[in-house]
């Protein structure tokens, strides 16, 4: 007779419940805004990225890079796309943005708010959503036919959610 | 301070793209090729009307027209008739396939430039 194995016990740490708290209001945002009809696909508001904006202001990087993920793997199980051409895209998307976020952590907050990070982490996301389409999904150059429609999205999305970003933090 | 940068230079690449993407010149000629090879060359001023055999002569030419800057496939013996269908062209770049005649018409800039616009 071999002994029963140790009950395996997982203990969510405060840190494990806060992120699944951010990630679950992220993936509500994707999935709200995935039964908004868009003209064009590629062009959303990515309200999504209000939450990952206010992780990333009070719990830093890693902690936004794990909201981000979650949403993105989540986010697309729930929307029947994961592993779907939309699922790659969004994470090319993710990935980018997290990059460029990353990369202005060394940028203090007050020279650098809300609204600025949400818009450069708008064109990292359709950048790396354009690079990945044209090298996989759409390999003609017509694609970039519609750059600036989607980096004139990006603009007003990335303004706007910053914004709400802001003011949301401010409200606490 | 460094938002109104971010947006500013956001604004920058925005405009920059459209510039690049859309301000193509107008077209000059329009291109007519046979099996890949250009069979004739109109100017896109005035009225032409000139007709090509494709690859299905026996059946009839295909009629090339153009008009007052755009051209267009006015006839064309294939089956499902895609290409004429598609009207007048009048953007640079744009290109009208006449598959089973193995005609295309195509509109080129001065610059020749060789994108191909299709909606």
């Amino acid at each position: 007779m071999q002994a029963p194995s140790p009950a395996l016990l997982v203990a969510p740490s405060d840190r494990d419940r806060r992120l699944a708290r951010y990630a679950v209001a992220a993936i509500a945002a994707s999935l709200v805004e995935a039964a908004i009809p868009s003209p064009l696909p590629g062009v959303k508001p990515g309200l999504a990225n209000i939450v990952i904006l206010i992780v990333l202001a009070r719990h830093g990087w890693r902690d936004a890079a794990w909201v981000s993920a979650l949403r993105v793997v989540a986010g697309s199980l729930l929307a029947g796309q994961f592993l779907a051409p939309g699922f790659f895209l969004a994470a090319a998307g993710a990935l980018c943005s997290l990059a460029v976020l990353g990369a202005l952590q060394s940028v203090s907050w007050h020279r650098l708010g809300a609204v600025g990070r949400s818009v450069a982490a708008a064109f990292a996301h359709i950048g790396g959503q354009l690079l990945l389409a044209r090298l996989w999904l759409v390999p003609h150059d017509g694609l970039f036919n519609l750059a600036p429609v989607f980096f004139a999205a990006a603009l007003l999305f990335g303004t706007v959610n910053g914004i709400v970003a802001a003011r949301l933090m401010r409200e606490k | 301070m460094g938002d109104w940068l971010v947006i500013a230079a956001a604004l920058a690449v925005t405009a920059g793209s459209a510039a690049h993407q859309w301000g193509k010149s107008p077209p000059a000629r329009a291109q007519v090729r046979m099996d890949g090879r250009i069979v004739a060359e109109l100017p896109l001023a005035g009225t032409h009307r000139i007709a090509i055999d494709g690859a299905l002569a026996r059946l009839g030419p295909t009629v090339i027209e153009v008009d007052a800057g755009r051209a267009r496939i006015a006839a064309d013996p294939g089956p499902r008739q895609y290409c004429v269908q598609q009207g007048w062209l009048s953007r640079t770049g744009s290109i009208a396939v006449c598959a089973p005649s193995r005609v295309t018409l195509q509109l080129v800039g001065p610059d020749s430039s060789h994108d191909t616009v299709a909606f």
